[in-house]
């Protein structure tokens, strides 16, 4: 099986979130940047335990700037063979599926993986995108799959619920919590990402058709109420009159 | 500008979603001049649901392929129909069916896409709207510059509002055959509103000490017709189903009402609930970071506290 995954980097969860004064981009001073922990934990390790089981090779791709070679170089070493960096600011979903069309369409890719959503946009694009532009089955959010031949079986999680499908090689797949398991490189991984290729390859142009306006932080909450906790009637009274929840 | 309204169902039953993206759809049809078309894919019974939301134009496309969820025949139906009626913003829901489409859309119709929309959008200058981004911590407003828009609507976001019109119905099956994704099984709690449309949430965490001890939340849920959800060491350890689960990892919601029982309100517990209209903390330990993103908060021990809630909701109840 021959794999791509698709991975991106975002703030680690807990970083402080800022925006520049004109409010149109995410400051980025002072913040730790991770590995997407979906397409991290999830997308790579599946692609991996793949390969471990009927052999192939897992290619990892990044749109971004020079600052994704730390994010490719953590994947070489969780042991993908080889990474791929398309040399362009990731400015929208769109543009972004477009570089990793670009790249996947003519090299014969088995499966594409990707995470759920990156945790900073939480956007849930890129891996529908795809599937168009590769003409390929898409299917989202998916907490398990196993594969006999061509053929995968996959657990989706949908409201309240879970779909379960089957769907023959190639497509692309998004992944959800429990996937896989998260794997930590170890020191032989980490020596061995240093000689693996990093191909950095140049970008198409992309004409943008979302653009920001403005970030902002929602307001403060004003401060929590407390109620007695042994006057239960005076909460469900604010939840009705001055909330108006119930 | 034409809309065209995606409205899901499960097994032929509508969900809140198709109402409120109809909702949406409607009021944008008005306030930019367009007519608003209502879409169902696959075969459902009866429409008569859809009338009371005031959109009246409906296509329903029976054919059996699109029972279930194909990106592929699904992309392809809605295409057609969006040419068909020149229609020039497309409304999903933020589903797991609305999301699954909404990007290959997207790359057909050459549409600007933003998805998680929370609010109706700004149609004066330009067409934009907003979202909130970074896990619940901010959020963003965007403009779509393309002649084709396609958004997905977060549940929760409009109020429904009832219009009653005469629906006017085109049904036809297009002939497609199955597609490439054969579904198998789809397991579903009955008989309950899924966590992301639920209105009210009743949500607890390890301080429930064990999954015997879920009864007074359950109870607490009923009375409060309420959903239940959970942290994500409780449903790691099994004591609540995977589906429960909220938070970053999870899934992220934004009810009127969350009521979290038990919970500490980690940051990555938060990312997943804090644009709830109004969060209510059952903690027993005052300095739990959870407070700090309440509106309302009651410090003492749960297993006192709840049943006291419940009865006290089950009260309010029952003089109203
Ligand atoms: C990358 C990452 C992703 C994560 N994703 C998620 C996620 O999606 N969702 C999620 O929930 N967590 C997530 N977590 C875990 C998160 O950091 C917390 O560990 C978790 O939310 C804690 O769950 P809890 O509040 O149920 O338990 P605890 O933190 O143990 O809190 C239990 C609370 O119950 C209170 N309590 C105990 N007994 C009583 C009593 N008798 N009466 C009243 N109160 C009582 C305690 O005071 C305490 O505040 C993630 C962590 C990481 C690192
Ligand atoms: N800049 C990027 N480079 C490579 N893959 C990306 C990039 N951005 C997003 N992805 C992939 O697309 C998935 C979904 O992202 P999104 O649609 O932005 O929520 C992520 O989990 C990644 O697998």
């Amino acid at each position: 099986m021959k794999i791509l995954v698709c991975v991106s980097k975002t703030p680690e969860t807990t970083a402080k979130i800022a925006f520049s004064a004109d409010g149109k981009s995410f400051s980025s001073a002072g913040v730790n940047f991770i590995m997407n922990p979906y397409d991290e934990w999830y997308a790579l390790v599946r692609a991996l335990e793949v390969k471990e089981q009927v052999g192939g090779e897992v290619i990892i791709i990044s749109v971004g700037g020079t600052d994704y070679d730390t994010i490719l170089r953590k994947g070489l070493a969780i042991g993908a063979d080889k990474a791929v960096r398309v040399d362009a600011e990731p400015v929208s979903s769109g543009m972004v599926s477009a570089q990793i069309a670009d790249y996947a369409k003519d090299q014969g890719f088995d499966m594409v993986l990707l995470g759920k959503e990156t945790i900073d946009y939480n956007g849930s694009e890129v891996g529908s995108m795809l599937g168009e532009l590769l003409s390929m089955p898409f299917v989202s959010y998916a907490s398990k799959m196993d594969l006999q031949g061509n053929t995968a079986t996959i657990y989706r999680d949908i409201e309240g619920g879970e779909e379960i499908l089957e769907v023959d090689t190639p497509f692309v797949l998004s992944a959800a919590k429990g996937l896989a398991e998260q794997r930590i490189p170890n020191m032989r991984g980490i020596m061995m990402a240093k000689s693996k290729p990093l191909e950095v390859r140049p970008a198409l142009n992309y004409e943008p058709k979302v653009e920001v306006v403005a970030f902002s932080l929602p307001p403060a909450k004003s401060g929590v109420h407390l109620v007695d906790p042994d006057d239960m009637d005076e909460l469900v009274r604010l939840l009705h009159e001055e909330s108006k929840v119930i | 500008m034409n809309v065209l309204v995606l409205a899901e169902h499960q097994h032929g039953t509508f969900k809140k979603s198709a109402f409120e993206c109809i909702t949406y759809g409607r009021r944008v049809a008005t306030t930019t001049g367009g007519n608003a078309t209502v879409l169902v894919l696959g075969p459902v019974a009866d429409l008569s649901p859809l009338a009371a939301y005031g959109i009246a134009s409906v296509i329903h496309l029976k054919d059996d392929a699109l029972a279930t969820l194909d990106s592929q025949l699904y992309t392809d139906a809605i295409v057609s129909v969006m040419h068909r009626t020149e229609s020039g913003l497309l409304i999903l829901a933020n589903s797991s069916t609305g999301k699954q489409l909404a990007g290959g859309l997207a790359v057909r119709l050459q549409a600007g896409l933003v998805s998680g929309v929370n609010a109706l959008p700004e149609t004066g200058d330009g067409f934009s709207v907003s979202k909130t981004v970074f896990s619940g911590k901010a959020d963003v407003r965007l403009t779509i510059n393309s002649p084709v828009k396609i958004i997905t609507l977060m549940s929760n976001s409009v109020p429904l509002s009832t219009e009653p019109v005469t629906l006017q119905i085109e049904a036809e099956s297009l002939g497609v055959n199955p597609g490439r994704v054969r579904v198998k099984q789809v397991e579903r709690v009955e008989g309950t509103v899924p966590l992301p449309e639920a209105e009210r949430v009743v949500s607890a965490g390890r301080g429930m000490k064990g999954p015997e001890n879920w009864g007074i939340i359950e109870d607490l849920a009923t009375a409060l017709q309420a959903t239940t959800a959970c942290s994500r060491p409780v449903a790691d350890s099994g004591w609540r189903p995977h589906h429960e689960h909220v938070g970053q990892t999870g899934l992220a919601i934004r009810p009127n009402l969350y009521v979290a029982v038990g919970i500490s309100g980690a940051i990555q517990h938060l990312a997943g609930v804090n644009n709830s209209k109004t969060i209510v903390v059952i903690n027993k330990d005052p300095e739990a970071p959870f407070f700090k993103a309440a509106d309302y908060g009651v410090v003492g021990d749960l297993f006192e506290v709840v049943p006291k809630l419940t009865e006290a909701v089950k009260k309010f109840k029952a003089g109203h």
